[in-house]
């Protein structure tokens, strides 16, 4: 029954494709079977809408008259200053830079309301931002002070890079001190107060293709509410972990890096967030199609959130001191009854990335493909596997000599 | 009947020493709990309120207050989801003392009852999108 992308993508074209989302796929495989499931379904679509830190734009931004040299110098997007180690009028912005002004964490926990995230959210809605910028100068860009409104509609190119999202699984995050704490998952209630996760799971791309057999460098990907690609693996990425026999990974795994043109895309899928006494960050929306090729792809495909686990972790210690301790897994049906049990205590759950958004999304790519407006593409090259011996270094610390 | 409903109070600064609350337990017979109570740098006072008694009771109660000069407002109408920011992811669910959040066990949708919330707001800091909004 193999099939290929090409007679997928024909099907598609003629109106004759079926295509399903990843929860929609369970109901199916459980009803007809894996081999008819196989046969009758072309494409699965997933979906995943969380904050991922990793995240960022660059712009440029057009020349000035005279011009200005802006690498080199400095630049603030609404007060939030941007990179311009770059050519003239390149500036990228990152999710998670922070005006200089703002006061973090100085009173802890700090707020963290306005950040790079916020200000790609406010490009995307289409809002002026304010550019305010200081170069040195030179003979050929004699400018050295530019202050003026910018829009994503007069910009040059607007394109959205993040460098590590759409997590293939990730830990559960709980606080057993006796303070709160506030972290990159939450706030974190003392003695085990709460429990914070963060993954859209049987929804969730790279958790229905747990071997990378499909999702490669140049899949085209649902992003932000536009069109993205895949265009390396992300930073991070990590195959070789701990996995179920079906061969999901029971820890953070795989990453992916993503492009796209930021001009497409909506603030309802790129919004800017705020982790309390952590920082300024972007939930970003990632919807990718998964082509069923064969059986085995069709089997990964109907994964459910009973099949997948993942580790608890404690933040008040274990994670920042980065010791190694897990004080348990479960699995996310558990994680989304409300309830899991740690050290034998029960500790309330709660989400920080949106399924009902992750399933709007598959939805949506879903329509795309039904609609013709969305083609599969074939991977350019793989994302590496279990057996590339690529691997998660810690920091390998070396003292500067005096 | 008895009704129970969670009101705000705004006390004028000319009546921010008088123990007003003070009347409504003894003349009126009614139970409350207080929520918030504050007292703002123009010297307006801000009462959370949960007051609870006989309709007859309550109505006269409220009656008195108004008539003294407190301005009363229902709290829901004070704690408001921004709908154009929530994205149901749930982070609040767990933090809100008083469960005023609630998962749909089939759409995970999160739910905000209104009638639940005390304002403590301490969604409003465990919301990333800062979707919940405190107008007092």
């Amino acid at each position: 029954m193999a099939k290929t992308i090409e007679e997928i993508n024909k099907k598609l074209e003629s109106g004759r494709a079926v295509v399903v989302t990843a929860e929609e796929i369970i109901g199916i495989v459980r009803e007809k079977g894996l081999e008819r499931a196989a046969q009758e379904v072309d494409v699965v679509t997933t979906g995943t809408f969380g904050p991922m830190c990793s995240s960022g734009a660059y712009l440029n931004i057009g020349h000035s008259k005279p011009r200005i040299k802006l690498g080199g110098g400095r630049v603030y997007l609404n007060d939030v200053p941007a990179y311009i180690g770059l050519a003239a009028v390149d500036i990228f912005i990152g999710a998670n830079a922070l005006p200089e002004d703002d006061p973090r964490n100085r009173v802890h926990p700090g707020e963290f309301n306005y950040g790079g995230g916020h200000v790609i959210e406010e490009l995307v809605a289409g809002k002026d931002v304010r550019l305010v910028a200081t170069a040195y100068g030179t003979d050929c860009h004699p400018r050295k002070k530019l202050e003026t409104w910018l829009n994503i509609r007069d910009v040059n190119e607007a394109v959205l890079f993040n460098i590590r999202n759409a997590y293939q699984n990730y830990s559960v995050a709980v606080n057993l001190s006796d303070r709160v704490i506030y972290t990159y998952m939450g706030i974190l209630k003392p003695g085990l107060g709460n429990a914070n996760y963060c993954s859209a799971g049987q929804l969730s791309p790279l958790l229905n293709d747990p071997y990378y057999k499909t999702i490669g460098i140049g899949t085209r990907i649902f992003l932000g509410g536009g069109i993205g690609y895949v265009a390396w693996p992300g930073t991070q990425h990590n195959p070789d972990v701990l996995r179920n026999e079906a061969g999901v990974p029971k820890r953070p795994a795989g990453t992916l890096a993503v492009i796209g043109d930021l001009k497409q895309m909506k603030p309802r899928w790129l919004m800017g967030a705020s982790m309390q006494g952590y920082g300024g960050t972007i939930t970003v929306g990632i919807g990718v199609p998964i082509p069923i090729l064969s059986e085995e792809i069709l089997g990964y495909t109907a994964v459910t959130d009973a099949d997948i686990l993942a580790p608890v972790i404690d933040y008040s210690e274990a994670y920042p001191q980065r010791k190694g301790d897990v004080l348990g897994e479960v699995s996310y049906a558990e994680l989304r009854s409300g309830r899991i049990v740690v050290r034998g205590k029960e500790v309330p759950t709660a989400s920080l990335s949106s399924y009902p958004r992750a399933v709007e999304i598959a939805v949506t790519l879903k329509e795309w493909l039904l609609a013709g407006k969305f083609r599969l593409t074939q991977p350019v090259a793989p994302l590496p596997g279990v057996e590339s011996g690529v691997t998660f270094k810690p920091l390998k610390e070396r003292p500067l000599e005096e | 009947m008895i009704v129970s409903r969670r009101i705000v109070l705004r006390f004028p600064r000319r009546l921010v020493d008088r123990p007003i609350v003070y009347w409504l337990i003894k003349d009126y017979n009614l139970e409350f709990n207080i929520l918030k109570a504050s007292v703002t740098p123009d010297e307006e006072g801000l009462m959370v309120l949960e007051l609870r008694g006989e309709q007859a009771d309550y109505d006269r109660g409220i009656r008195y207050l108004t008539e003294a000069g407190v301005r009363i407002q229902s709290l829901s109408q004070d704690v408001i989801r921004n709908e154009e920011r929530c994205t149901h992811c749930g982070a609040c669910i767990t933090i809100c003392p008083t469960y005023a959040f609630e998962v749909d066990p089939v759409t995970r949708e999160v739910s905000f009852y209104g009638d639940k919330c005390i304002a403590c707001g301490l969604c409003i800091q465990a919301c990333p999108p800062r979707a919940m909004e405190l107008h007092f």
